[in-house]
């Protein structure tokens, strides 16, 4: 008899269950003016100065602004400061503040929460937070002053020597000095204000209505992190997500009825890096060989419906004026050619080597198949290894003990960041890239005030790299983004943004 | 004296599991300061957050350390999310323990009542279409009968979205109602399993002499099995139930990966990828607790009814 209750039991309950499961799949009430948007990465922190991954700085643009912020152009737009000047020796920079900018706790931006921001990023505060993301080129920063003459608020930024491409880096969050939950509860400037963060789960923002600026038109933003492209796809299929930046060519041709597709490119080098002091790669020869061999028309076919943009050198085309457009074809493809310098080299039946690929790009593992394929047409045969993020950080990145990699390098807005990892002896150098005219060009590029004959050697500077086929440079990906069709005012940037404040919804 | 000696070696095997864990981390390539720090790092950054870590230490003193923490219940905290690991655990637990609570509850609701009639019947048509789709159903790994759930209730049937997990704490409704799903591919291979077991032990039992006694006092069939039969066999099932609760209470990594849910299984995964040393090492210790303590738990209730 007790046994038969039991039963009875379990029979109830499941039936609690199903009638539970009825309810449920009911959907959720929207708020209205809200949007959701699918990301693929889980925040590696929320403290703006911490945070690392691009999939986090995407998110946190819309909590944050620094002194001066990118607008859709490339351009350096005043934020929270209103103006600023850059003396003609390249050695001052002066940025007078607004004066109505409140942080989101409701505390008025001052110059000691400027200076503490700037220090912090460039590492200059005494006691130093080892997690802080210190940009390096701050490091050419002597000291940082702040003055008040009537009312206004100057802060003054003196360098050691003369840099004009510091603005770039001077986006850098201001946050307030004197607050301690950065890391849990966000407290910055920006169009949108914290609301929660759920690990493995979503973040929440809303709008910001004291923001000093054009305020938001969505009045709450849901930050959704999915497992996977994949997994993020399901919930498009489901209209669960309203905007999905990292759709595949094929995923595209699968939702044009429900949603619109917004093509942009990725602010990205993607490249197959080629590590130039091991053997075969050590030989110019044969890095030249391997550009000739890589079809790039056919990988942007084959992976991007033939949308992106082709590269031929470290810098990509995002960056407008800086992107020299004649290294795209110091290589086109020709399979026999790369045969002849192969011979050449010592190498007539090809060679064969491995290629590390962290696995969780699928994008990037994906371009390495179709780049062994074309490589396997001279005789050279790629193996693909799939490592984890972790791994390929250490192992690629910091010791520079790998053969060959496919990878994507992003930038700040400056062309001395993007060739920053080609400059001799520098530890970011993984791929042992060393030519004396490259360091030279550079450094004069960085240094020099003259706008003109900054782009000139910038130009001559990428195309050192190209001549010496330091790696093969591919192209800026596509990027295709899923905005469902009750949205308006999806903006692409040159730099890797999700701006949520010029997203509306338009009046039927 | 059993029971201390029996608390000690479940002690010893905990132990042992927390070192090998210490020590594996140790092997893998890849340094939780150099994930952390991500490519803008310069080596002294790195080096600096190395010592505030306490990696510069040698293995030992730095397992020391975690031990002496862990025994006082500190875990310390989760470098990703840079917030204790104990706070991190609590929120993820329930979802786990919800989901496994769950596919037990199905396991049980399917697998008892298909057993005692493959039992009741044995040869007939039901019994044998019974025992061909156990057989499949076994075949059948977790993970792909995950996605066919997905695919086919889900974005088929649009029973439920795939991926739309919602919390415990954002709606207890809306997360049972989308865990039933999980929970069906978790149980549907379990259940087969549990059905085979307790069809073989009802058919075990009755060749024995004491049925034809009960037979011969006029019983009917169904009370034969379930005053007599069922009880016998229940010995052996219950141990087999135990070995797949403590399975499921631990996680179900594939399926919670599969589905999208925020538990133990699909942390530990994110946290191995991003190194965050003391987050595995508190997982692992949860799931090495679970699966020796409830194991002992079933060990002893089984001598019980032995003796």
């Amino acid at each position: 008899m007790k046994k038969i209750s039991i039963l009875a039991l379990l029979g109830l309950l499941s039936v609690a269950v199903l009638s539970g499961c009825k309810d449920g799949t009911k959907k959720k009430e929207k708020l209205e003016g809200s949007v959701v948007v699918g990301i693929t990465q889980d925040l590696d922190s929320l403290d703006p100065h911490k945070a690392v991954a691009a999939g986090t700085k995407e998110v946190l643009y819309n909590l944050f602004e620094g002194l001066v912020k990118p607008d859709q152009d490339g351009n350096l737009v005043p934020a929270v400061a209103e103006s600023y000047q850059i003396s003609e020796d390249g050695k001052t920079y002066s940025f007078v503040l607004r004066k109505d900018v409140k942080f989101h706790n409701g505390k008025t931006v001052t110059a000691e929460d400027v200076l503490y921001s700037l220090k912090r990023c460039a590492g200059m505060l005494e006691t130093s937070d080892p997690e802080v993301q210190v940009v390096a080129a701050l490091s050419v920063i002597s000291d940082i002053t702040a003055s008040t003459e009537n009312g206004a608020t100057t802060i003054q930024v003196n360098l050691k020597e003369a840099n004009t491409e510091l603005i770039g880096y001077l986006t850098c969050s201001i946050i307030p000095c004197d607050y301690a939950d950065q890391k849990t509860k966000p407290v910055g400037t920006g169009p949108f204000r914290f609301v929660s963060y759920t690990p493995m789960s979503s973040l929440v923002m809303e709008k910001n209505e004291e923001y000093y600026g054009k305020k938001a038109s969505l009045k709450q933003v849901t930050f959704s992190i999915s497992e996977s492209t994949d997994a993020a796809f399901l919930k498009l299929q489901a209209q669960e997500i309203d905007v999905f930046p990292y759709l595949t060519s094929d995923q595209a041709a699968q939702l044009q009825d429900k949603y619109n597709i917004e093509v942009g490119e990725m602010s990205l080098v993607q490249g197959l890096f080629l590590n130039n002091k091991v053997k075969p790669f050590d030989s110019k020869e044969v890095r030249q060989a391997v550009n000739y061999a890589v079809n790039k028309d056919e990988i942007l076919t084959m992976l991007n419906d033939g949308k992106g943009k082709k590269i031929g050198s470290g810098v990509y085309a995002g960056f407008g004026a800086y992107f020299n457009e004649n290294c795209v074809n110091t290589y086109s493809y020709d399979p026999e050619k790369a045969k002849e310098l192969l011979a050449k080299a010592g190498y007539p039946n090809g060679f064969a080597f491995t290629c590390v690929v962290p696995s969780n790009y699928t994008y990037h593992v994906q371009t390495a198949e179709v780049i062994a394929a074309q490589l396997k047409k001279v005789g050279i045969t790629m193996n693909i290894q799939l490592i984890e993020w972790a791994s390929w950080l250490s192992d690629v990145y910091a010791a520079h003990d790998f053969e060959a990699t496919i990878i994507g390098l992003d930038s700040q807005l400056a062309p001395s960041d993007i060739l920053k990892y080609y400059i001799g002896g520098s530890k970011k150098n993984f791929i042992n890239y060393e030519s004396e005219d490259f360091d030279t060009v550079y450094k004069a590029a960085v240094a020099t005030t003259d706008t003109a004959k900054k782009k000139e050697l910038y130009m001559k500077a990428q195309q050192y790299l190209a001549d010496d086929a330091a790696s093969v440079f591919i192209q800026s990906p596509s990027l295709m983004v899923a905005v469902s069709k009750a949205y308006t005012g999806y903006t692409f940037y040159p730099i890797y943004v999700q701006d949520m404040s010029t997203l509306y919804i338009p009046e039927r | 004296m059993k029971a201390v000696k029996k608390g000690l070696s479940m002690l010893a095997a905990i132990l042992v599991l927390s070192f090998v864990t210490f020590l594996a981390f140790e092997i893998l390539p890849g340094d939780a300061a150099v994930t952390k720090l991500g490519t803008n790092a310069t080596p002294e950054q790195i080096e600096a957050l190395r010592e505030e870590m306490g990696l510069n230490d040698p293995f030992l003193v730095r397992y020391g350390r975690w031990m002496g923490g862990a025994c006082t219940g500190d875990f310390g905290m989760s470098n990703r999310y840079g917030r204790p690991v104990s706070e991190l655990f609590l929120q993820m637990l329930p979802n786990t323990l919800l989901l496994a609570g769950l596919s037990f509850l199905l396991i049980l609701i399917i697998a008892f009542p298909v057993g005692l009639l493959c039992g009741r019947y044995p040869g007939s048509i039901g019994d044998r279409t019974g025992v061909f789709l156990n057989q499949t159903l076994m075949a059948i790994p977790s993970f792909f009968l995950g996605i066919l759930i997905s695919v086919v209730l889900g974005l088929g049937l649009k029973l439920f979205t795939p991926g739309a997990f919602v919390p415990y704490d954002q709606g207890l409704g809306a997360c049972l109602s989308y865990l039933f799903f999980p929970a069906l591919a978790i149980a549907l291979p379990k259940a087969a399993m549990t059905i085979r077991f307790l069809r073989s032990a009802l058919l075990g039992e009755r060749r024995k002499e004491y049925v034809r006694t009960a037979r011969s006092k006029g019983l009917g069939e169904w009370e034969v099995l379930v005053k007599h039969l069922l009880p016998n066999a229940l010995a052996a099932t219950v141990t087999f139930l135990g070995v797949i609760l403590s399975e499921i209470v631990a996680g179900s990594i594939v399926i919670e990966q599969v589905f999208g849910i925020n538990g133990i299984g699909r942390l530990l995964v994110s946290s191995v990828a991003n190194r965050d040393f003391n987050v595995v090492q508190a997982l692992v210790l949860y799931i090495g607790i679970v699966v020796i303590v409830l194991n002992g738990v079933i060990e002893s209730l089984v001598q019980k009814e032995g003796e």
